[in-house]
């Protein structure tokens, strides 16, 4: 017994050390990638799960912009490589997936979250590596308060609630609005808590709030309870796959209040799952594919040629965080994680396919948002709105 | 019914339950259901469900139980684990992770109103369905041959084979008819909360354990008293309370009833004698 019991530990120390060693040791990162042929981008995104064509999107985003830097020479003559990681929407996942990328594969700089609660549970890997990582839609701003190697080109969710918050006061000359916030989600949270304050301070009136968490698929005791305090409109800030449901319900319990929401919405599914009950509602987005800029005109056209599918907003942020980050690259002193890091800081008007990019202090991208209306299986744009 | 049979704990019904939304999914659309909702295709499309999950119970319980029949309780409650595992994540594979839209078999609309509350055509359509099945479980039980032998074998299996009664072939049969309403219950939430997805047996399945010891596990009356109690209190959670509690309540119950009452409430202690 006491020979099968050594034995056993043995076997399992032997395990465990040699797991540990494939981690740490190996060749320097810096000596790998001054020799590399090809320069190693680490992508992770939720490929699949609720927020699927988030994931989705935006990897294809990046790897059309990935093939338009290459097949023009690549950066400095090396071309960029993609490695990518399904999170399946999952916080655990996503930092797995960083640990991953950075010790085992040897990135040079990651793209990714979309989601902020994702986003936030990899950046403090990140940091803690020192690898940059560009997020192209998270708008929590807590995603890059997290160190000086994170970076985002989209705007963040204080200047999101106050152009929902203007929008609809404005704009659509609402009293009264009911706020649903998805509570698993740090997007859903801090933008309702931004609308809440702007709008207040607008001089309008927050009419009732409920919570749900993404994964519900029955809401209609959060709407009676809304329904019941009679709000002008309801601001729902959550993801596309909740607020699909969400729509359909309100409608079947006779809600006819215009609903509003955030960048979580922008996805195709959208209008799938929710059908009649989203059309005649609005959100806030990055792009709109009603744009006349020749730049978002050309991009459509060669993503439409790609994919064979017109571009959301994750797919042309996604373009634009990759050539952002090729862009940093070429004008980074050497290819190493600093210099990159460095010229990413000092990222000046960027001309990107979803306007002008300047990386700021706070290393987030200064942009106007627009607001689209949901009209069936596309969106009309119906007004920007400038920071 | 299986646990009051076989003292087993089916960990899998509530992937029977996927996999019944999944059917009524792919036959929706197979049978061109869109284009003509109406009570036809519903039953149809409940009928093709129900056949195709008493298949896969009856296969779950050929290949998966009965040759741990005679093996201890914790082999067999742990191979159940091991079953619901494997359908989930073959789900996944099948089926692809992503969430999929039921697709619209029956045509909604308001029957009736009575001040803000509103009865649509989906919630009597479930309402009766499911009083109809239990009604048909019920006589099942009570009144045919079949049921006899069911209850005789709960009471005790090697009696009852002594009696005559071909034991394999009635657990057979008890897998076959509570597989078929869990297929059922997968089409009935299928049409009213169309987002179906591999994984949405989880948390339905834990519950509907926990309804199960509410009511006394082993006794059917108890189960639907049992998950009566917890849907209605459940929402008046959601409706006066915070949402995020929803599921709280569930698992909050079964601590205070295992505590206080771990029979159930319908349920009778019964003590072993050696």
């Amino acid at each position: 017994m006491t020979k099968q019991l050594l034995v056993s530990c043995f076997i399992v120390v032997t395990l465990v050390t040699g797991c540990t060693k494939k981690e740490t040791g190996g060749a320097t990162p810096a000596a790998e990638w001054a020799s590399a042929p090809t320069i190693l981008v680490g992508e992770y995104g939720s490929m699949t799960g609720g927020e699927a064509t988030f994931g989705q999107s935006t990897h294809q985003g990046i790897e059309l912009a990935f093939k338009e830097i290459n097949a023009a020479g690549g950066v400095n003559g090396k071309k960029i490589e993609l490695k990518s990681f399904d999170d399946e929407g999952k916080p655990e996942n996503a930092a797995t997936a960083v640990t991953k990328l950075i010790t085992q594969d040897h990135v040079i700089a990651l793209l990714g979250e979309v989601a902020s609660s994702r986003s936030l549970a990899a950046a403090p890997i990140a940091q803690q590596n020192k690898i940059p990582m560009v997020s192209p839609s998270s708008t929590n701003p807590k995603v890059t308060e997290v160190g000086d190697y994170i970076f985002r080109v989209c705007f963040i969710d204080p200047f999101q609630g106050t152009v929902m918050a203007k929008f609809a006061h404005d704009n659509l000359k609402l009293k009264r609005v009911a706020i649903l916030r998805d509570v698993k989600s740090d997007y859903s949270v801090g933008l309702a808590n931004f609308f809440k304050e702007t709008f207040t301070k607008l001089g309008g009136e927050i009419a009732g709030e409920e919570t749900y968490v993404s994964g519900d698929i029955d809401f209609k005791a959060q709407l009676t309870s809304i329904k019941s305090a009679k709000p002008d409109g309801i601001f729902i800030p959550g993801y596309y796959t909740e607020v699909g449901l969400i729509a359909r319900q309100a409608r079947g319990l006779g809600i006819k209040a215009p609903l509003m929401g955030g960048d979580g919405w922008d996805s195709e599914q959208l209008f799938q799952i929710g059908k009649d009950a989203v059309v005649g509602s609005y959100f806030s987005n990055h792009y709109t594919t009603d744009s006349d800029d020749p730049h978002a005109r050309n991009f459509i056209a060669a993503f439409k040629k790609e994919y064979n599918r017109v571009p959301d907003g994750l797919g042309a942020m996604g373009y634009d965080a990759a050539k952002v980050l090729a862009d940093a690259m070429g004008r980074a002193k050497a290819i190493t994680p600093a210099d990159i890091r460095d010229a990413l800081a000092s990222t000046k008007d960027y001309v990107g396919v979803t306007g002008k990019i300047t990386i700021n202090d706070q290393r987030n991208a200064t942009k106007s948002a627009v607001v689209v209306k949901v009209a069936g299986d596309h969106n009309t744009f119906v007004t920007t709105i400038n920071p | 019914m299986v646990y009051g049979i076989l003292q087993l704990i089916n960990f899998a019904h509530s992937d029977v339950y996927m996999i019944g939304a999944f059917l009524g999914y792919y036959s929706a659309r197979w049978l061109n259901v869109s284009d003509s909702p109406g009570y036809g295709s519903f039953f149809a499309v409940l009928i093709i469900a129900m056949v195709g999950c008493s298949l896969l119970g009856f296969t779950i319980e050929r290949l998966a139980y009965r040759p741990l029949r005679n093996a201890p309780k914790l082999n067999a409650l742990i191979t159940a684990i091991g079953v619901s595992l494997f359908l989930e994540y073959s789900g996944q594979i099948v089926f692809g992770a992503n969430p999929r839209l039921f697709p619209n078999i029956l045509a909604d609309s308001i029957i009736f109103t009575f001040g803000e509350v509103r009865i649509t055509r989906f919630d009597a359509t479930i309402l009766f369905t499911s009083l109809g099945l239990m009604a048909i479980l019920r006589y099942i039980i009570q009144n045919t041959k079949l049921g006899k032998a069911m209850r005789a074998t709960s009471y005790n299996g090697q009696w009852a084979s002594l009696m005559g009664i071909p034991v394999d072939r009635i657990i057979s049969m008890t897998f076959v008819i509570g597989s078929s309403l869990a297929a059922a219950g997968g089409i009935l939430v299928g049409i009213k909360y169309p987002k179906i997805e591999p994984l949405m047996g989880v948390m339905i399945g834990l519950k509907a354990f926990v309804a199960a010891v509410l009511g006394g596990i082993g006794n059917i009356p108890g189960a639907v008293l049992g998950a009566l109690i917890m849907g209605v209190a459940e929402e008046f959670v959601v409706g006066y309370g915070a949402s995020t509690y929803r599921d709280a309540l569930a698992f909050g119950i079964l601590i205070v009833i295992l505590l206080f009452r771990p029979a159930g409430l319908l349920g009778k202690f019964t003590v072993e004698k050696v």
